[in-house]
């Protein structure tokens, strides 16, 4: 277990768009959330990543207590996340959009950017080098130079999927990756989830392809109303009657 | 890489362009405006690597300018100090007010950003006009001393003032060109384009924007000492809103978030604006609506204009390939329909 | 006579101004979530036009004021058709220095045409009058009843009519709104029409008892923005509220604290607030 959250709540005014929450990520695995439009997976996230911090309830990393840290903290302890809305530079070229995802595994300041020192090339070479790996990990070596606001969706979500991994991550969190692109492509994403795991990162995601969940999953948790309604494997999820009701009596966007 | 080497070989060009000038413009008043225009370069400098590169539109510049003025002005003119410590402290105490202005103001975002460095500016240019016992008041401070010789050089005429200014504008293009190109200058953008996204890889970004904010300050503060030892006399009105505008109008019709923009947009305004002197006070019946239509039309200004021409020259010239990178993947464009939803 | 009854009432009237002007850029705010900085120049337009009315065609004062709504309030219809609509997707720094442009225009084009002296105007309603032991001129009396009666119409406006109704809904969400038929654009027409409407009464009302310049919308507008982040962006009663706090605690400032700085309370309120509340006074809790 790599990442535990207790009775995890999260109230907008009124509205408790998470709540109480008692979810174990495990380590090694690709655990899922899913749940109808508004279940509260997203505001989830905000509350692991840090973007929000959580009306009651804790989020526990490796043993320690993260429920309070920034998100930038988070991000140096090793969780990585995308957002639903890809939001790249589009003006940037995809390599310099995934650079500066590096920059948290290097100490260099203001002073020695302007002055060129030594520790500036290094850690510029060790950013480059970082960005052109992950870009290769994602299969995007071949449009390094483009444009990001010229690439294809699909191209786009790996470009975000990159630009987590250059974190140097021990855990990422994707918020439907596959939304908006077509089942090929998804199928490839899907790969590339898996050769996240077998490289030891792993993964936490939201999706609404039932289909791919199911195949992909080792773990799922289902949100309803930001409540928990189920937990376990695919299988155990297809024949849970609460689900079923979820999904038919409320939105059926799945 | 040749057009690397041509780029060089076009800055090399500029940079002697400008350093033969004083020999070909014989004319002192048009000397004293490029060197006037270099000046207000150095601050829409530091405004742009705020506004263009971190998308903070500070109005509180003119303010900060006008710290870096009187700064100058009060330790050479009544502490006594030598020039040259002076301006090191005008720059310091500029950027030290600017480190405990952004620790506050940088916890605001967009519209709440811009109103509160609006009323900061306001603040600053009231407590100059209104602090008579320190600054003067409206009667304003004279008799600042031109910048004191470094050894044999002296820094009385204009054509040595105009080698001085022009220094202090190479070496600030030189250090927002390092920035731009670093790490540093990527998180800065990386914070322009998204601060939630920023932050999560990592990025602290009330650090960074309070680095670049006290660094933008740094440099509303040096032009402002620069102007006074330049024109010798100060009054509150440096400080008022009126110049932030100004500066911004710079800004924008050079080209905001570029790296030439600034001293482009500068020196063809005010060079402009002296040559319709008759226009002095009615200058913003054309820039006001220059200022509106440039954002509407041409967001990144006359730089990102042209390197706009330049990409689609280039592009023409080598149509094909460029043609057939759009055709591979407009089919994969009918599948992009997002589903809308909280945004 | 009572100086403190003296100040309220000064306070009262300053306020009422205040919160016209600040009426005006929060609905415009809530609709489109622009921080109008042009709103200070329709005001000052809203004053000069007034007075042009009157002297050089001699129309009656509330005539005068009649056609500097209409005036005003089309001039922002077309600010907001051929500048604010068209730069409705684009990065938030945009719009900013779209408004600057146009508030540097129109105080360059009143200069030009009016002349940058200070100039009077003078009311039908110079008369001073006794109530309750205090002496007041008619003029003050009228901004204030004016000013209540105009909020009191566009309350009703906001409430009663389909049209204000639009606008509410729209303020509350612009999305939602499209999706439910309403024709957004019409009511941004709208929205900037009633804007400029309200900034040319405001100036109107209290020209007489102030000077009429090119400049003179400047304080007034930044004034306003500290309002409405007082009272929270968009909110129609914060606006109304936070004017009259601002109109009092200036009055009062000016004579118990400093004449001098009384213009800087503002500001310094501003700075308070938003060090402590950096998403203004009603901010809802979020990231
Ligand atoms: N910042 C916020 N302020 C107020 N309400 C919010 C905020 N963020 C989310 N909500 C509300 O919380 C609820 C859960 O939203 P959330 O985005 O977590 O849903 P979701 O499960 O991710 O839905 P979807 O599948 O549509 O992405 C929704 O009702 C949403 O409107
Ligand atoms: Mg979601």
């Amino acid at each position: 277990m790599l990442i535990e959250t207790r009775n995890l709540t999260k109230q907008f005014g009124g509205l408790t768009a998470v709540k109480d929450v008692d979810f174990e990520i495990e380590k090694g695995k690709i655990n899922a959330i899913i749940g109808p439009n508004g279940a509260g997976k997203s505001t989830f996230f905000n509350l692991v990543s840090g973007s929000y911090i959580p009306t009651s309830g804790q989020v526990i990393y490796r043993g320690k207590d993260i429920t309070k840290l920034p998100p930038n903290k988070i991000a140096e302890l090793g969780v990585a996340r995308t957002f639903q809305t890809t939001n790249l530079f589009e003006q940037a070229t995809v390599l310099d959009n995934v650079i500066v995802g590096h920059r948290l595994r290097t100490k260099y300041n203001l002073l020695d950017a302007v002055l060129r020192t030594k520790r500036y090339k290094k850690e510029e070479k060790k950013c480059k080098d970082k960005a052109m790996e992950v870009l290769d990990f994602v299969g995007l070596t071949n449009i390094t130079d483009q444009l990001a606001g010229n690439i294809t969706q699909e191209e786009k979500k790996r470009v975000a999927f990159a630009l987590a991994l250059a974190t140097d991550p021990e855990v990422v969190f994707l918020d439907e990756p596959a939304a908006g692109i077509n089942s090929g492509e998804t199928e490839g994403l899907a790969e590339l989830m898996k050769k996240m795991v077998k490289r030891g990162i792993t993964v936490c995601l939201i999706e609404h392809k039932m289909q791919m969940i199911m195949k992909l999953a080792d773990k799922i948790m289902v949100l309803n109303y930001g409540e928990k309604i189920a937990e376990g494997s695919s299988e155990e999820i297809m024949n849970n009657q609460d689900v079923i009701e979820a999904y038919l009596g409320g939105d059926a966007s799945a | 890489m040749p057009a690397m080497t041509k780029k060089s070989i076009a800055l090399i060009a500029l940079i002697i362009g400008a350093m033969v000038i004083p020999f070909i413009i014989q004319n002192e008043y048009w000397l004293h405006i490029l060197t006037l225009s270099f000046i207000w370069s150095i601050a829409v400098y530091g405004l742009n690597i705020l506004a263009g590169y971190t998308g903070y539109l500070s109005l509180a510049h003119a303010g900060f300018f006008a710290i870096g003025a009187y700064a100058l002005g009060l330790l050479t003119v009544k502490v006594g100090l030598n020039y040259w410590v002076a301006l090191i402290l005008a720059c310091i105490i500029t950027s030290g007010i600017g480190f405990l202005i952004g620790l506050i103001a940088l916890r605001t975002r967009e519209h709440f950003f811009a109103i509160y460095t609006l009323c900061v500016g306001y603040v600053i240019y009231l407590v100059i006009d209104k602090w008579d016992s320190l600054t003067g008041g409206v009667r304003g401070l004279i008799g600042i001393p031109a910048p004191s010789n470094i050894g044999p050089i002296s820094f009385q005429s204009a054509t040595s003032q105009y080698y001085l200014i022009l220094f202090f504008l190479l070496a600030t293009v030189l250090v927002m060109y390092r920035i731009v190109h670093s790490l540093t200058g990527r998180t800065f953008i990386a914070i322009r384009n998204s601060e939630e996204l920023a932050q999560t890889i990592g990025i602290s970004t009330m650090k960074n924007k309070l680095t670049v904010f006290v660094l933008s300050t740094f440099f509303a503060g040096l032009a402002g000492a620069l102007y006074a030892s330049f024109i010798r006399f100060i009054g509150p009105d440096i400080g008022y809103t009126a110049i932030i505008f100004d500066l911004l109008t710079y800004l924008l019709v050079g080209g905001i978030g570029t790296l030439a923009g600034p001293v482009v947009g500068t020196i063809l305004i005010v060079s402009v604006s002296q040559s319709l002197q008759f226009l002095q006070d009615y200058r913003m019946l054309i820039f006001g609506p220059m200022l509106t239509l440039i954002i509407i039309f041409y967001p990144r200004g006359i730089v990102g204009m042209v390197s706009e021409w330049k990409m689609k020259w280039f592009n023409k010239k080598k149509k094909t390939p460029a043609e057939k990178w759009k055709s591979t993947y407009s089919d994969s464009k009918d599948v992009r329909e997002d589903k809308v939803k909280e945004g | 006579m009572d100086i403190l009854t003296q100040q309220l009432f000064n306070g009262l009237t300053i306020g009422s101004v205040y919160s016209l002007v600040a009426l005006g850029l929060t609905l415009v705010y809530g609709i489109l979530h622009i921080p109008n900085f042009a709103h200070g120049a329709l005001y000052m337009l809203g004053a000069y036009v007034t007075l042009t009315s009157m002297l050089l065609w001699n129309f009656n004062y509330w005539l005068a004021i009649a056609i500097s709504i209409v005036v005003v309030g089309l001039l922002g219809v077309l600010m907001e058709r051929l500048v604010f609509n068209p730069l409705k997707n684009a990065p938030p720094i945009h719009d900013k220095i779209a408004a600057i442009g146009i508030l540097l225009f129109l105080e360059a084009l009143a200069q030009l045409v009016w002349g940058a002296d200070y100039r009077t105007m003078s009311t039908p309603y110079g008369e001073v009058v006794n109530v309750f032991g205090t002496t007041l001129t008619m003029q003050r009396v009228l901004i204030n009843v004016g000013a209540i009666v105009v909020m009191i119409l566009l309350y009703l406006f906001l409430k009663k009519t389909f049209m204000g109704s639009t606008i509410i809904a729209m303020a509350q969400n612009r999305k939602g709104a499209h999706l439910v038929g309403i024709n957004t654009n019409k009511v941004a027409m709208l929205t900037f029409l009633i804007s400029g409407g309200l900034a040319a009464i405001a100036a109107s009302l209290s020209a007489p008892i102030n000077l009429v310049f090119p400049g003179m919308g400047h304080l007034v507008i930044l004034k306003a923005f500290v309002i409405i982040i007082l009272g929270g962006m968009g909110s129609v009663p914060g606006a109304i509220l936070g004017g009259y706090i601002l109109g009092f605690t200036e009055s009062l400032g000016a004579t118990y604290i400093s004449n001098d700085y009384k213009d800087v309370i503002a500001f310094v309120l501003l700075i308070i607030i938003l060090s402590f509340k950096p998403k203004g006074l009603f901010s809802k809790e979020g990231f």
